[in-house]
């Protein structure tokens, strides 16, 4: 038996949980039970397996064989134009569409998530060569509780405050607080809208979330997750019942508008808090040298 | 470039503030136009706007 045997199983099984516990099925149903997770928990055992195998590769001198580690980088972005490509296909059979910078978020994280498993996998083996089971032990869990830390983003909740307010309607305009939604000509719609569509108002903290609550994919982002947790009424071919968001061009402020098969304020509002802050819609204007320069 | 947004039908009480490419559907009361708009709506999938009391635009979005 080699004696760097122990070192990888221990270094990949380290990997492979650390893939699990970062797999999480919610609310989102993503990836989908099953076979879509069967598929993850595969490509994280490869993975930490390829983390676990370029230490002792390394350690016997064979730099070459670290190269194999491109062919990882290469695979796993391969993952994530994977991951993107059915995200893409399916959102079009969506009431609510998740939009384009959502799915590129989920895709952008199941490829880093592969990463953060290479690390797992590297460091357990590392420490298991160079000190024991128990240090390999320790790194492991070190190495799980960073990949953790950076699987969490900010959420909608921390950039801005919920206000909800009820809809109303000026003639056919549809408002929310003194947003204007869109302009519903029917008596009957309008009905209906008064009597299921709920409006909020989230105003922005601060100047960079302006800026971030702004973006559309954002926007969209917050309108899917509230259709998939409080349900939504419409249909295909109904598209007067659709849940909008629009901006207050004065302040930032953003009105949402959404038709809940729940109503419940205090609900509706958790969620819209729970919301994850895109990374690709996050601007920072506050670390602008030039900005920063202004407003001093 | 790819085109949006057209309107779809013009539904109206007043003929003669009306001309142009999409269909018009001519109404005499209120109630009429609003039933008609409600099934062009539906048929069409279109939304219907009101721009007036007696204009109504079928709009796909």
């Amino acid at each position: 038996m080699n004696e760097y045997l122990y070192p990888i199983v221990f270094g990949v099984i380290a990997g492979t949980i650390g893939r699990m516990l970062m797999l999480r099925t919610d609310y989102r149903q993503y990836p989908t039970y099953l076979h879509g997770k069967v598929i993850h928990v595969a490509l994280g055992f490869i993975a930490a397996a390829l983390g676990a195998v370029a230490v002792p590769a390394i350690l016997e001198m064979e730099f070459t064989a670290v190269t194999f580690l491109t062919v990882a980088a290469t695979q796993f972005r391969e993952v994530r134009n994977m991951e993107r490509n059915t995200l893409t296909e399916i959102d079009g059979f969506e009431l609510v569409p998740r939009g384009k910078t959502y799915i590129e978020g989920i895709a952008i994280s199941f490829e880093s998530r592969n990463y953060l498993v290479i690390f797992t996998g590297f460091v357990s083996t590392l420490f298991y060569i160079l000190w024991n089971v128990y240090a390999a032990i320790v790194g492991a869990i070190i190495s799980l509780l960073i990949a953790k830390f950076l699987q969490s983003g900010s959420t909608i909740k921390d950039i801005v405050e919920i206000e909800h307010h009820p809809v109303h309607f000026d003639g056919a305009g549809l408002y929310v607080d003194n947003i204007y939604i869109m302009n519903i000509g029917l008596q009957e719609r309008q009905e209906e809208i008064r009597k299921y569509g709920m409006g909020f108002v989230l105003k922005p903290k601060n100047m960079n979330s302006i800026t971030t609550i702004a973006n559309l994919g954002q926007r969209q982002a917050i309108l899917h997750d509230i259709s998939i947790s409080l349900g939504v009424i419409r249909d295909s071919g109904t598209p007067a019942l659709t849940p909008l968001i629009k901006r207050d061009l004065d302040d930032g402020r953003i009105g949402i508008f959404i038709l809940p098969q729940v109503r419940d304020v205090e609900r509706a509002k958790k969620i819209i808090g729970a919301v994850p802050v895109l990374e690709n819609a996050i601007r920072m204007p506050s670390q602008s040298k030039v900005h920063n320069k202004e407003a001093n | 470039m790819e085109i949006e947004k057209a309107i779809l039908a013009v539904i109206t009480l007043n003929e003669s503030r009306i001309s142009g490419g999409a269909p018009i559907f001519i109404c005499e009361k209120t109630e009429e136009l609003e039933q008609m708009a409600a099934n062009l709506e539906a048929i069409t999938d279109g939304i219907a706007h009101k721009l007036s009391d007696e204009i109504f635009i079928i709009v796909k979005h």
